[in-house]
């Protein structure tokens, strides 16, 4: 008997051992590289930091978690919270009709293309998405010149007037700050709901049709309820991804920042890790809140 | 000569659940042995504890004698044809048959040429190169089985085989597969919920409920004489005479079966009051109640259909009514 | 109702969903080609090819995409490799810890990426690891084993138990079995998977800010370009290509699972 095979009969004695094995390699990388790195830094948000010395000071202390509760910090948390409702709001209501039209009615080759034409767009390059919107959002760029030509600039700049949403150009406004956003994430809503469509039986809508439902009321009191758990995954993709990113606001928005940014300044140019930990901690703390009751809503078996 | 299988005092518990509990049986080389029961009865358990998919929690498998504890499946002299016969769907015909010679480390033109063999046997010639994705059900079976019988195993081990297969396939491939065991000399344990399938097959039969064996005995035995009303009222479905009933007609104080074929309707006897009545095209089935005790009679064509309410008697031979002495869990 | 047409209001709506998410990725692809060098004018003033040579002939482009490569294809082996045993343990026996094992698979990508990252950066710097082409590979390898996991549990759960007792049935051990049963039939699972995770680490830029000292993979040096825009038709190049590569892997993985799993686009 070959020692190969000695090994694999020691395996089939001992199953334990066998998935031990398995688990071992992966267990290893994530469950002490990964969850060892991010437990690290949660640890130091019960820290503080020197104010003259700018110095961590290693005794366990909740004051850098009162300090997110100052006014300019708690702005920043309550600002991302707005733009990631908004963006989940908006992003169900244009993905259902893509995703309805997909799940419903395209057949054969239009199901591939439907099929592909929101897969691509979800794995196109993050990067060169928001790059587009600079394009498009630039004052020399498309948008600005579509409404030039059409004669619409009074409107562009009456919109662009209003306090909060407007400003002195789409793209430092945070009305392009929300248009990006729902772009990148939009393919993630797309796809749960389209998912939740499917399963729906066809037999179900005749039965409504057949109970006398028309179009709006099968609409409200059939399909809305059993696409819902679709809805709720798709923004837990939307929520999340928009309460970490960092990236976005950078390069299209206001000057007022978003938690990403504060974390990613906090710990870079400010050198202040255990407040860019805290601040860590507030998505984290949002989105257990959100899987929970999603959960309850039975979102996971859309997923 | 050790028994081909022998299970000593096996438990398997998944849980809380004994799906076996306890099960002590020897199978004889040469053997056609039939596991019969209901679904979640331990059959398929058992079968699997031989193939070596399960440890026992408790006792030992002995395969020709030696405890089987400590080996791996692919070290145990048996084979097993699955329920859902578990074709390879990457390999064809061929190289599903020829799997088990492949690592066993035959050259390939040997093990084809057995390959080619084994589809004769089952009289699948020609089909080497098809995939198991463009065959019928009833022909995968039979890969399955060369694939099985290829290796030339001491005890081949059958899982439902037949399950997937309409009336008329199924039947004729009891009818081959009886012949092969024949031919091949070998011993088959075959698992079926089928009672007509392991009475006309087998050799002998256990049949199986809760995890525990209800009576092993030949066909014959398992029929005429069940020993527990389970077996009475599982295998072709016997009339269960109460305890009470019993004790009324012949002072014996146990449950009794009585098939319904034995009873006929009579001027003395037992009286019963007619139920319901369904024919069944070559016999009419009728239902009858007796003393609270609801039993059914074989009528056989053309004799005389009582109506309902009517007041019938019930007479049999002597020896029809059969005493239940065995012990009855549950 | 699947019988009737779609009214017109739903087929507008879809439709324009459609271009929304299309058009902005197309109008780079015009950016490409304008003669226009300083501003972002639309319409462009001229059309010139003259860009892909400019970018042909930049090394940093180069260096950028190789280290995009390199990292990406690293990442992959290492996620395939983890992703595979870890799919394999759970889809293959009930175990405590099930449900935990496949939460923590999917932490890194359920966190948002700012968290991730700079959990390494201050656990690299804790341990005193200097900043390479490793740390990278580390961050990226992280949140790559989510898109193999999920890629091969659906197909495990696909594939009947029952093959592999019928390989061990017939005399193969856990090796044989392994290559001459399990491979085979998840190497397609296995291959998209790899795809995208390749995509998913080829495309990264927000783990990558915290783990990379002073290389510059290819996301990175465009992050460059977006926050102190240098050249800009380069970028514009850059983007066109950049959005093309993706699109292979892509396509890969959907023709590759096609018809049984769907393309785990969630994983992402």
């Amino acid at each position: 008997m070959g020692p190969v095979a000695q090994v694999s009969d020691a395996l089939w004695r001992r199953p334990r051992v066998l998935l031990l094995l398995l688990l071992l390699p992966p267990l290893l990388w994530l469950g002490i590289v990964y969850l060892g790195s991010l437990f690290a830094l949660l640890a130091q948000s019960f820290f503080s930091i020197d104010e003259f010395s700018g110095l961590i000071n290693y005794e366990f202390t909740l004051r850098t978690y009162g300090e997110l509760f100052r006014a300019a910090n708690l702005d920043i948390i309550l600002r991302t919270l707005a733009m990631a409702t908004s963006v989940t709001i908006a992003a169900a209501i244009v993905a259902f009709p893509i995703a309805y039209y997909a799940a419903r009615y395209a057949r054969g080759r239009w199901k591939a293309l439907f099929y592909l034409g929101i897969m691509l767009p979800l794995w196109s390059s993050y990067l060169v998405k928001v790059y587009a919107w600079k394009l498009i959002l630039a004052r020399e760029g498309i948008l600005n010149w579509l409404f030039e030509t059409l004669h619409l600039d009074w409107l562009l700049a009456a919109y662009l007037s209003i306090p909060v949403l407007g400003g002195n150009s789409l793209s430092v406004s945070w009305t392009g700050t929300f248009l990006v956003f729902l772009y990148v994430w939009l393919p993630f809503m797309i796809l749960p709901i389209q998912a939740a469509l499917e399963r729906i039986p066809p037999s179900l809508l005749e039965a409504a049709g057949d109970l006398g439902a028309d179009r709006g009321q099968t609409l409200r009191y059939v399909i809305l309820p059993l696409a819902l758990p679709g809805i709720v995954a798709g923004s837990i993709f939307t929520f999340s991804l928009t309460l970490g990113d960092y990236i976005v606001p950078q390069i299209i928005g206001t000057s007022a920042r978003m938690i990403g940014q504060a974390v990613y300044q906090f710990q870079g140019t400010a050198g202040n890790i255990p407040l860019a930990a805290a601040f860590a901690v507030v998505p984290i703390v949002i989105m257990g809140i959100y899987l929970t009751v999603a959960r309850r809503m039975g979102a996971f078996n859309a997923l | 000569m050790a028994p081909a299988i022998s299970f000593e005092g096996v438990t398997r518990q998944f849980g809380q659940v004994r799906a076996v509990d306890d099960l002590t049986l020897d199978i004889a080389e040469g053997e056609f042995f039939a596991m019969l029961g209901p679904s979640g009865s331990g059959k398929t358990t058992s079968l699997r504890l031989v193939a070596g998919f399960e440890r026992p929690t408790k006792g030992h498998v002995r395969i020709f004698g030696q405890d089987a504890t400590a080996t791996p499946p692919y070290r145990r002299p048996v084979n097993t044809v699955f329920q859902d016969y578990a074709l390879f769907p990457h390999l064809n015909v061929r190289d599903n048959v020829a799997f088990g010679l492949r690592v066993a480390g035959v050259p390939k033109p040997a093990r084809h040429r057995a390959a080619e063999a084994a589809l004769e046997m089952v009289k699948l010639p020609g089909y080497a190169d098809r995939k198991p994705s463009e065959l019928s059900g009833g022909q995968r079976q039979r890969v399955a089985l060369a694939r099985a019988l290829v290796n030339q195993p001491k005890v081949l081990l059958l899982d439902e085989p037949l399950g997937a297969l309409d009336l008329k396939l199924r039947e004729q491939m009891q009818e081959e597969l009886k012949t092969l065991q024949r031919s091949l000399g070998i011993t088959f344990v075959f698992v079926t919920h089928d009672q007509g399938e392991a009475l006309s097959m087998a050799d002998r039969v256990a049949v199986f409920n809760e995890g525990r064996i209800q009576q092993v005995g030949t066909p014959v035995e398992v029929y005429d004489r069940p020993a527990t009303p389970f077996v009475a009222d599982f295998v072709g479905s016997s009339n269960v005479l109460p305890a009470a009933l019993v004790a009324r007609l012949t002072g014996q104080h146990h449950p009794a079966s009585l098939r319904p074929e034995r009873i006929r309707i009579g001027a003395t006897g037992l009286a019963a009051t007619v139920a319901g009545a369904s024919f069944l095209g070559a016999a009419t089935r009728l239902f009858v109640e007796a003393d609270g005790a609801r039993m059914s009679v074989l009528l056989p064509k053309g004799a005389h259909v009582p109506d309902t309410g009517a007041t019938v008697h019930l007479d049999w031979d002597e020896g029809a009514l059969h005493m239940m002495t065995g012990v009855q869990d549950g | 109702m699947r019988s009737d047409r779609a009214s017109l209001g739903l087929k507008i709506a879809a439709v324009a969903g459609l271009l929304f998410l299309h058009l902005p990725i197309l109008l780079i692809f015009v950016y490409a080609f304008t003669t226009e060098d300083t501003s972002y004018q639309w319409p462009p003033p001229g059309l010139t090819l003259q860009w892909f040579g400019v970018t042909w002939n930049r090394p940093d482009v180069w260096e950028a995409l190789s280290l995009s490569l390199r990292v990406a294809a690293i990442s992959t082996a290492i996620a395939l490799v983890l992703g595979t045993l870890c799919a394999a343990a759970v889809a293959r026996s009930r175990f405590f810890g099930r449900e935990t094992i496949s939460l923590l698979v999917i932490l890194p990508i359920a966190l948002p990426g700012v968290i991730t990252g700079i959990s390494l950066r201050s656990a690299f710097n804790l341990a005193e690891i200097p900043f390479s082409f490793w740390t990278i590979v580390a961050g990226h390898a992280t949140f790559c084993v989510v898109v193999v996991y999920n890629n091969a549990v659906a197909r495990f759960r696909r594939t009947s138990g029952s093959l592999i007792e019928a390989s061990m049935d017939l005399g193969a051990n856990y090796f044989q079995t392994f290559r001459l049963v399990i491979l085979p039939n998840i190497a397609t699972a296995l291959l998209a998977g790899g795809m995208l995770a390749f995509a998913l680490s080829f495309d990264e830029v927000i783990v990558t800010t915290f783990t990379s000292g002073q290389q510059q993979t290819l996301p990175i040096w465009m992050l460059e370009e977006l926050v102190r825009p240098r050249q800009r038709p380069v970028t514009n190049v850059v983007a066109m290509v950049v959005v093309l590569v993706t699109a292979v892997p892509i396509l890969i993985a959907y023709y590759l699972t096609r018809g049984t799993d769907t393309v785990a686009g969630q994983g992402k």
